[in-house]
């Protein structure tokens, strides 16, 4: 009794009440919800293609057993067999014409025997598909969707955080005329959502000639007034005396932004390249609109295309999912903390 | 170029809005806009209310003491970082026919349903995944409110021996307003512009049934042969419409909701 008093006693001193049983009881249902779907996936993209078009599907991935026989090329699938006599035995598949199996015992591999296929069952062993993985990059154009999300992922962040820290550094630390309506212009842009402008920038990229390219969806998106707003709040907290210090060794303002600004605004540089990694990595609607070629598909582009094919490959898609979803995941394992606070201290997303 | 479109004044919003019979929406020439539009109310009031609700819910859940908090936040949170397309592929694959969700339902003796094929089940599955994908965001909105509630306040109410609802009604509640109103008018904007998930999870289909504004705005300006950038644009326009209801309320309430703390 006390051992149980003991394990249900809160901070608080005093045993559980029924409503912390209610809150637990209501955390571990939300446990479930969110991350059943994601685990489900997973499980599901290590299946064969044999195996993904069972029903009812199993958890755990599962495939035939096949073993090598002397005298034949391939593996063969191995059969559990109800003999007559009620005992039952391990047997290879050789052919199958109509509803009678050719089989052998694999220890003994000259007698062949007729069975009819009612009376044997699969032998599944569990085994991960490793190949719906690996095909990806054989069989299919993934490496180049893979690069070309990673190439806009990763230069666009970098081209957001130079752009947006060069505005924040001018809006907090020099004083000019329209200081303020500048900044309220570039805030104010927070109101107008993308799907609003869609078709403008749509002619604006086309007019440039960035459509069919990779900085047609990298180059509309690189300023972000979120961005500025962020970095300029941190900046602002950074003592001027520090950069008049500098001006007076004579040091430039390119040096000033790049070698004191800069490093001092670290942590707001950081929430913001989580947040600009997140946002490209996920976007979906410009590049649908701006990338209509093969060849410069996103991962997003392309899982959304794949699923939309007549036969559904669902083992290849299962495993692509499964990669698009891998970095952010990894972000969210590790960075989980300067994520939540970045977002409970902005409130944008 | 934009000298070889010729100006058509309000043509544009005539072939949206024109019907013959305004109670029957399918007497219009672009009767899809209207189903359309219709669609994003009724979803907006749906999603948005349950999410409020349903994200209110998990804050106040989070927000006790409970071993290991940052742990169940993230929990919550995790969907929200994965991409729309990620998520609609998650779902269809337990929804479709052959699915986790129709193999539970033989398990348990019923007869199996197209959940994505039949436009009532469609319809909720796109309210039930864009709640799942998006709670936790506002969660952590209003977790970061219940938070910055003062903790004597509570202790008072205890010395005053209040139910745990009377502390909810009268202190949790009105001092999260603020909070609610954002996570309100966010949902809200959010919601009117619902497009990826559903686009991928049913394609807007059956029929028109999950075709949302945002889609025949693509589908005009960007999918179909012929690009008609100029009714996607009006179609636009419509939408920024409502956005502009929506943040117009947002400045109302939060003033009303300020006022009221003043009195208070």
């Amino acid at each position: 009794m006390s051992t149980l008093n003991f394990l249900l006693r809160t901070r608080g001193r005093q045993s559980l009440d029924w409503t912390d049983v209610l809150s637990y009881a209501y955390l571990v249902i939300g446990l479930f919800t969110m991350f059943a779907p994601v685990v489900w996936l997973v499980m599901s993209s290590f299946k064969t293609e044999a195996a993904i078009s069972q029903f009812p599907p199993s958890f755990l991935p599962y495939a035939q057993k096949t073993v090598m026989v002397e005298g034949h090329a391939k593996p063969l699938p191995l059969f559990l067999v109800k003999r007559e006599d009620g005992s039952q035995k391990e047997m290879a598949q050789v052919n199958r014409i109509g509803i009678m199996a050719n089989m052998i015992d694999p220890a003994a591999p000259e007698q062949r025997l007729q069975v009819n296929i009612r009376q044997r069952e699969p032998v599944n062993e569990m085994k991960f598909a490793w190949n719906n993985y690996t095909d990806l990059f054989g069989k299919f154009t993934f490496g180049t969707y893979l690069w070309n999300s990673v190439f806009i992922t990763v230069v666009a962040t970098l081209l957001t955080l130079l752009i947006n820290s060069m505005a924040a550094f001018a809006l907090s630390k020099y004083k000019f005329k329209g200081q303020k309506s500048v900044f309220l212009l570039i805030i104010a842009t927070l109101m107008i959502p993308p799907t609003i402008i869609l078709v403008p920038v749509f002619l604006v990229i086309n007019e440039v000639g960035l459509l069919n390219s990779l900085w047609g969806v990298i180059l509309p998106a690189v300023a972000t007034p979120t961005g500025v707003f962020l970095l300029r709040q941190y900046m602002l907290t950074i003592p001027d005396e520090l950069i008049e210090a500098a001006r007076m060794d004579h040091a430039s303002e390119w040096r000033i932004y790049w070698r004191i600004v800069l490093p001092l605004s670290a942590p707001a540089l950081a929430v913001l390249a989580i947040f600009s990694v997140m946002w490209r990595w996920n976007d979906f609607l410009l590049p649908l609109i701006v990338l209509s070629k093969n060849e410069f598909f996103t991962l997003q582009l392309a899982l959304n295309s794949f699923q939309g094919e007549l036969n559904t490959q669902w083992h290849y898609l299962l495993a692509m999912t499964v990669i698009t979803l891998l970095p952010v995941t990894l972000v969210f394992a590790f960075l989980q903390r300067y994520i939540t606070t970045g977002i409970a201290g902005a409130g944008v997303k | 170029m934009p000298f070889t479109r010729p100006f058509t004044g309000a043509e544009n919003f005539a072939i949206l809005f024109q019907c013959d019979n305004y109670l029957d929406l399918s007497t219009c020439r672009k009767d899809i806009f209207w189903r359309a539009v219709f669609n994003t109310l009724k979803f907006s009031l749906i999603q948005v209310g349950l999410m409020v609700l349903l994200s209110l819910a998990t804050a106040l859940v989070l927000n006790r003491k409970i071993i290991g908090r940052g742990f169940w936040r993230g929990v919550f949170f995790y969907p929200v970082l994965l991409s729309p397309v990620v998520v609609a592929l998650i779902w269809k694959w337990l929804l479709q026919s052959q699915g986790a969700f129709n193999a539970g339902l033989v398990a348990w003796g019923s007869a199996p349903i197209e959940w994505l094929t039949d436009s009532g089940w469609a319809f909720f599955w796109t309210v039930f995944v864009s709640i799942w994908a998006h709670m936790g965001f506002y969660t952590l909105i209003l977790l970061a409110g219940l938070q910055a509630i003062p903790k004597d306040l509570y202790e008072a109410a205890e010395m005053d021996r209040a139910s745990p609802w009377r502390t909810l009604t009268r202190i949790t509640l009105p001092l999260l307003m603020p909070n609610l109103i954002v996570v309100l008018v966010l949902a809200a904007i959010r919601a009117v512009q619902v497009f990826d998930e559903v686009f991928v999870l049913t394609g807007g289909g059956p029929g028109s049934a999950t075709t949302f504004i945002v889609q025949f705005i693509y589908q005009t300006g960007f999918a179909e042969q012929i690009h008609l950038y100029g009714l996607a644009a009006a179609a636009s326009l419509a939408l920024a419409f409502f956005l502009i209801i929506l943040t117009l309320a947002q400045l109302r309430l939060t003033r009303a909701s300020e006022a009221g703390q003043k009195v208070r």
